[in-house]
């Protein structure tokens, strides 16, 4: 059972403060994290190696401090890394993403499944996973949240829908994305830090991917950021004024004379 | 591609490190300089007022393709019915082509569907329609070959979906079989009429900021949106349209994925969406025990528990409560907020409920921006005062 798990280096927040005198963000105590989502997926995919045996690859495309993610992921459980960085690809939208992964994990030669998480907390677009699996033209099942059975080139699955669950069966090679309810994440092992630090992780750029130079990063990419703003909105409710007793009441006939309790 | 500042221009003022959505800007030695982990955005470059800043310039591959008119919309079903995305989507669609003054058509895959005229009454001119015993269940493999290939025949400018399950499932892989861009989770559409640009908007970078982003050359310009973000229209039941029937060549696509059981959840189910008031609570709560509080008080009101996203993330309730972004957008006739500053995620998915109400001890929570009653103050004491004046 060979598995490449995708993984991305995000802030590690989604909390980011504003300061509200100057509108600019406060940067103190932001440190670089792996995407929650994708720890998930990587331990999975090394629940699946000790189950049946194989390697699990651990994939990110990022730029050169993005070898961390890896790093901590060797240390809990992957067997190999590969850092995806280039100048070339910065500023990739989902497709531009998709189709650079792809082109490294057609370098990366025979897999039976690749996981991902279910989105990022940055971007938390989830259209990474489904837009790869189509480059590779293989079958792909989005939020999954157990592996009943792999048999016979078949695997079986459960996943997460609004108002249930689905049990999927999919042949494989194909790739998954995964929910938290799948498992819990192990720590990293002494032997597995040992081995994290002295891991060689090969980086390959466009050059080595075989990458057309006009599908990856910004210059790839179908959609481009025009406007980033702050939303203003003016205040135009009514900010209840008295004690707490009188402020309760206050609302409490606004609610009323609203219908609304 | 990369990103200059020009030393001999930039004064070191400083107006683009607010603008840098992930604080990567640091003035050094009165000039700006950007830290590694730039996404060329942009921000920074508008926001210089020296032109200090360029982004070298994009060559866009794809010569940008007029040929492209009309808006789709793919009208998701559940067994016999239309979910009510679907009619949000056709009444938003409306909007938007008459704006470009084009028509508008839904696209609707399932078997014996029996609610398609509402597509009409809300806005479509025309429905694609593929009618299939193979299609009673969502058949995602199927429903992406069969929905590329229509836009392949029929080029519309634009395609809208919804952001469900499904929605988000097959739609990025359409997106990747015609090359072109998708923006998943859209908060605001709106037309560049000039240009014929679907500006698409929507909370960005864990959802501090908000981004307006295009889809410049390449189409369709896909989107998706959650449910219950936009509103529907008044249906006009006169309203006719022309349904097409499209034939579906079963034997050419085949299922690789097969669904072999669905069970309905009844034991997570918590029904924020169709809740008529709700009570949340976030990070001001300080510790999961207190949630009984906001409990308390929702049981008082008859009405459904909601949260934050931190409240989630640290396992004190459920991700079924989650309202936001990466929850579920709900819109309440009442929503009441309490130690909830109101991040932009949390906003996207409870700014559009008729009454807002917002307890907080920081006067300057972005929360009162939306909040039609605020009430600045401890919510450990304003709660209980609510909880016995109701009860009283």
């Amino acid at each position: 059972m060979n598995v490449l798990v995708c993984l991305k280096q995000v802030p590690g927040t989604t909390q980011v403060q504003i300061d509200s005198e100057t509108n600019t963000l406060v940067r103190e105590g932001i440190k670089n994290i792996v995407n929650p989502f994708d720890t998930y997926a990587l331990e999975e995919g090394v629940r699946l190696k000790e189950q049946y045996g194989g390697k699990v690859t651990a994939i990110s495309m990022g730029p050169p401090q993005a070898e961390e993610v890896l790093r901590e992921a060797i240390s809990t459980g992957a067997d190999e890394a590969v850092l995806l960085s280039d100048s070339a690809f910065s500023g990739a939208d989902t497709l531009a993403t998709a189709y650079t992964l792809a082109q490294a994990i057609n370098k990366t030669g025979e897999y039976d499944l690749i996981i991902c998480g279910r989105q990022t907390i940055d971007g938390d677009t989830a259209q990474v996973g489904p837009e790869l699996a189509e480059m590779l033209d293989i079958p792909v099942v989005t939020y999954v949240s157990r592996i009943e059975e792999i048999d016979n080139g078949q695997m079986r699955l459960q996943r997460m829908v609004e108002d249930g669950y689905e049990t999927i069966e999919t042949p494989l090679p194909a790739l998954i994305t995964v929910v938290k309810e799948i498992n819990t994440p192990r720590l990293p092992s002494l032997r597995g830090l040992t081995k994290a630090k002295s891991a060689v992780i090969p980086v390959w750029d466009a050059a080595e991917i075989g990458a057309d130079l006009n599908m990856v990063g910004r210059n790839g990419s179908a959609t481009w950021v025009t406007r980033i703003f702050f939303p203003q909105r003016a205040r135009q409710g009514e900010i209840l004024e008295g004690s707490p007793e009188e402020q309760v009441e206050t609302l409490i006939n606004r609610l009323r004379d609203g219908q609304l309790i | 591609m990369t990103i200059q500042i020009d030393s001999d221009i930039c004064t070191g003022c400083g107006n683009c490190l607010a603008s840098c959505p992930f604080g990567l800007i640091d003035i050094i030695d009165d000039k700006a300089h950007i830290d590694e982990g730039c996404t060329l955005c942009g921000a920074c470059q508008e926001a210089c007022e020296y032109d200090a800043i360029t982004i070298e310039a994009v060559t866009e591959t794809v010569a940008v393709d007029d040929s492209h008119r009309g808006i789709w919309v793919f009208a998701e079903t559940k067994g016999d019915r239309l979910k009510p995305v679907s009619t949000e989507l056709v009444s938003k669609g409306r909007e938007l082509a008459d704006t470009l003054g084009t028509e508008l058509c839904a696209v609707c895959f399932g078997h014996s569907l029996n609610e398609t005229e509402q597509l009409f009454a809300h806005g479509a001119d025309k429905i694609y329609l593929i009618d299939d015993p193979v299609l009673a269940n969502h058949q995602e493999d199927i429903y992406t070959r069969q929905l590329a290939r229509l836009i392949e025949q029929h080029r519309p400018e634009i395609v809208l979906a919804g952001a469900t399950a499904l929605g988000r499932s097959f739609i990025p892989r359409v997106a990747a079989i015609l090359k072109t861009g998708l923006t998943a989770d859209c908060t605001g559409l709106e037309i560049d009429t000039e240009r014929r640009l679907l500006l698409q908007t929507r909370p960005a970078f864990g959802g501090n900021v908000m981004a307006t982003i295009i889809c410049q050359a390449r189409r369709p310009q896909m989107a998706t949106v959650r449910p219950r973000v936009f509103k529907k229209n008044t249906p006009d039941q006169s309203r006719k349209g022309e349904i097409i029937s499209v034939d579906f060549n079963k034997e050419s696509i085949t299922s690789r994925t097969k669904i072999l059981d669905f069970v309905e959840d009844l034991t997570e189910k918590v029904n924020i969406e169709d809740a008529d008031i709700i009570v949340s609570g976030g990070r001001g709560l300080d510790k999961p025990e207190n949630f009984k509080l906001i409990e308390e008080l929702a049981a008082v009101m008859g009405a459904a528990v909601g949260s934050s996203r931190p409240p989630v993330d640290d396992g004190w309730i459920p991700y079924s409560h989650q309202v936001g972004q990466t929850g579920k957008t709900v819109c309440p006739r009442l929503y009441i907020a309490c130690g909830i500053s109101g991040s932009v995620q949390h906003l996207a998915g409870m700014q559009t409920s008729d009454t807002i109400v917002a307890i907080n001890n920081d006067p300057n929570a972005p929360i009162f921006e939306v909040a039609t009653y605020g009430i600045v103050g401890d919510l450990f004491e304003v709660v209980p005062l609510m909880i016995k004046k109701l009860k009283g």
